[in-house]
């Protein structure tokens, strides 16, 4: 017994022994947790967001960057003047800026990252950002005049994307493997399937990062998450996938949960084109049949924002129409014998892996077999949701978050996976392309939004929270998701 | 009634490992039969309001994350899993028999060759394995699962068909069964068949307990039967994240495999010792 008490007083004697070690060494590393593992490393050629989550603002800096809050802010331009017609932006870059390679970072590089996004065969997800450019011409090293054919008043939004990042042609052979940008982290080494190190760029142009190293885990259990969590393996947890486990971080004095909101309009997505959905009426039961707080409370333990378009309920443009949907069963069964549908019927629910959609889809299909609507769940994996789902347009109903910011404009794309073509929508789309004047824009946007809603399109559930846990210590994180990044730039960690 | 069968009763109520695994076995029998009329609540309406709610009167088992009762889940689960084993079993019984007298009847030749280094084939892949590639071309549901478990218990009983048969076939009555003029098919199902009733019986049980643990690993994984069907399996695979604060919604469904499995193995190892009348005397 003695015995037994002396060894517990040692191995907690060494435990307090090592934990003062790691205080003295000024607690400069961390351990950030991630779901998902990149594909490769390069955010200018690849849709995934797991790319950006390491290395937008990190590694790669564009022209603007986004701030937390969804703001644009300079980024390595350091100002730029837009001419009045809103087609010609001159950008005024930093000087001194360094690439992690030693090369410098000037007007050529911003050309050559542009020239590449937008050529006819960039492998670049999102080519639309660069669509409206014209012509880009560098004036000098640190200016740079981009000319647009018409005026796009998204434009500098736009370039603070994880897709226009500025790379360099030195180093662009090996960005997949080896990313070399401008940010204050330089990548240091990657373990497949494992993790990515990134440590401290001395030579930063601008404020140093207080972190000397920081390590990116990937962790796709969420069991095994919240092990690792609770055990202290992981300092931050970035988006953490089961928020039934929240609550108990949170009664937990060690660690800190932080709630805030992303771009992911959570949707019941519906195929347009697939009868009996082509026909409006039925598209109209369905969103009276869902029960959006109940899938917010059951699938997402009550994280998340009600949604009645598509749109982000943070953004200042935004309607809340959530009242052209409101939960109810009678309506639905109503308007489903008024399209000839009494009787119900059958139809298939396809939902990806992350647990909003398969718990979601459970509640929802238990939610429309209330009306008489028969949705046949089946399970699939990223790769089949893709290639069926989203490439192959072979479903009638699915759940799925859209994380990109702004991304109304999915609904102007009649061959868009939900195959909703409507040409008044479309004309209003191009109409907001090219509106510059902030008040129109808004306006133009509210009447998007509300034509979508009152469409039906899609069943619209709610806004995804960014759900991510972090040690108490840690200072300076993204509370809210504006784009998919982990931004490192300004955490510390408080002693 | 004969003394034989007399004997055996007797024998039947003295081994307690078979009293033990038929009680087991009928009381999920039992609570899936009763779920066709009735279960305590329904377990298609969901009630996110109650959910997670630990042991209570109303809920006896507790609620899971959905507001659903986990008694009438796990009474409902048991018969997907009752199902899905007892048809697997009946494919493995249902071609494996017929192959193993086959293989019997025409000892050595070709077709005794074909026949058994084809059950090898079908062997030398982990069946877990096999069962999750067919769930991944065709897509997953029940009814893949029960072909994919199905598959594999064919090799499994016509191996044992062969070699039971074979050992009866340089019997004397067979010899003189085929003096008398039967053909081979009619020997092997009047005479042979009647003879590996009592092995076939102990292997099937063993074989639904398999099936019942495969059926559980499919759907733990996503394969087997798909929401909203319960299954055991998937109420284990929903409570993974849950286990810290509502165990209850792991340890319910888990005792339903963990029970089910043992009544059936213990029954099995009960009707084995039952049947191998050497072992019955040693009882004695």
């Amino acid at each position: 017994m003695i015995l037994k008490s002396l060894n517990i007083g040692l191995i907690s004697a060494a435990a307090l022994a090592a934990s003062i070690g790691m205080v003295q060494a000024g607690q400069s590393d961390i351990v950030v947790g991630m779901q998902l593992e990149p594909p490769h490393l390069d955010p200018t050629s690849a849709a995934a967001g797991a790319i950006d989550s390491v290395v937008y603002s990190n590694v790669f800096e564009g022209l603007t960057r986004f701030g937390w809050d969804g703001s644009v802010n300079p980024g390595l331009a350091a100002s730029w003047d837009i001419s009045d017609d809103g087609l010609v932006y001159t950008f005024h870059l930093r000087s001194g800026v360094k690439f992690h390679d030693g090369t410098t970072m000037d007007g050529e590089d911003v050309k050559f990252s542009l020239d590449r996004a937008r050529a006819e065969d960039s492998a670049n997800a999102q080519k639309g950002l660069f669509a409206a450019i014209d012509s880009i011409e560098v004036v000098n090293p640190t200016t740079v005049k981009v000319t647009l054919s018409a005026p796009t008043g998204n434009f500098l939004f736009n370039m603070a994307w994880g897709d226009a990042v500025i790379v360099a042609p030195e180093s662009i052979e090996n960005i997949k493997t080896n990313p070399v940008g401008t940010g204050a982290f330089t990548f240091s080494n990657w373990v497949q399937g494992d993790q990515i190190v990134i440590i401290r760029n001395d030579d930063y142009w601008g404020t140093p990062a207080r972190l000397e190293s920081a390590t990116f885990k990937f962790i796709s259990d969420p069991t095994a998450a919240f092990a690792a969590v609770m055990a202290e393996d992981v300092d931050v947890f970035s988006g953490f996938p089961a928020p039934e486990n929240l609550p108990q971080f949170d009664a937990d004095p060690r660690f800190t949960v932080l709630v805030g909101s992303t771009e992911g309009e959570t949707i019941l997505s519906t195929n347009n084109k697939m009868p009996p959905f082509d026909n409006v009426l039925v598209r109209e039961a369905v969103a009276h049949a869902i029960d959006r707080q109940a899938i917010i409370d059951g699938a997402m333990f009550g994280y998340g924002t009600p949604i009645g378009t598509h749109f982000a309920p943070h953004n200042p443009d935004y309607v809340d129409l959530t009242g052209n949907s409101q939960y109810d069963p009678d309506k639905a069964r109503a308007l489903l014998a008024e399209a000839g549908f009494a009787d119900g019927f059958t139809t298939t629910l396809k939902l990806p892996p992350p647990s909003y959609a398969r718990r979601g889809g459970e509640i929802i299909a238990a939610q429309l077999r209330e009306v008489g609507i028969n949705a046949e769940i089946s399970n699939l994996e990223w790769a089949q949701w893709l290639e069926q789902v989203f490439r192959g347009k072979d479903f009638g109903l699915t759940i799925v978050s859209h994380t990109e910011p702004m991304d109304i404009g999915i609904y102007a794309k009649p061959d868009y996976y939900f195959q909703y073509d409507n040409a008044a929508f479309q004309t209003l789309m191009s109409d907001l392309n090219a509106e510059t004047d902030p008040a129109m824009r808004s306006e133009i946007l509210k009447k998007a939004q509300t034509i979508i809603s009152e469409d039906y399109v899609n069943g619209y559930l709610f806004q995804l929270a960014a759900l991510s846990v972090a040690n108490s210590k840690v200072v300076g994180l993204w509370e809210n998701a504006p784009t998919q990044a982990t931004d490192l730039t300004a955490v510390y960690w408080a002693d | 009634m004969s003394a034989a069968e007399i004997s055996l009763r007797k024998a039947a109520l003295r081994s307690r490992s078979l009293m033990i695994g038929l009680v087991l076995t009928l009381v999920f029998a039992g609570g899936a039969l009763i779920s066709f009329l009735w279960t305590p609540y329904d377990i298609l309406t969901l009630d996110i309001a109650n959910k997670i709610k630990l042991p209570s009167g109303a809920h006896p088992l507790g609620t899971d994350h959905f507001g659903r009762d986990i008694l009438s889940m796990i009474m409902v689960g048991a018969r997907t899993s009752i199902a899905v084993a007892l048809v697997a079993v009946g494919i493995g019984m249902g071609l494996g028999v017929p192959l193993g007298l086959a293989a019997a009847a025409r000892k050595g030749t070709f077709l005794d060759e074909l026949i058994m280094r084809g059950n090898d084939l079908v062997f030398a892949f982990p069946s877990l394995l096999i069962a999750i590639m067919i769930t991944a071309v065709f897509g997953p549901s029940a009814l893949n699962a029960i072909i994919a478990i199905g598959v594999f218990n064919i090799p499994v009983f016509a191996r044992l068909t062969r070699s039971g048969a074979l050992s009866l076939w340089t019997r004397d009555y067979i010899l003189s069964a085929r003096v008398a003029g039967k053909g081979a098919a009619r020997i092997s199902f009047e005479h042979i068949l009647p003879n590996v009733t009592n092995l076939l019986i102990v292997q099937g049980t063993i074989q639904f307990s398999l099936g019942i643990l495969a059926e559980a690993g499919l759907s733990y994984v996503g394969l087997g039967a798909q929401p909203p069907i319960p299954s055991w399996g998937r109420m284990l695979a929903d409570s993974q994240t849950m286990i810290s604060f509502a165990p209850h919604m792991a340890i319910f469904p888990g005792m339903a495999i963990l029970l089910t499995v043992l009544g059936l193995n213990l029954m099995g190892d009960g009707l084995r010792d039952l049947f191998d009348p050497k072992l019955r005397k040693v009882g004695r």
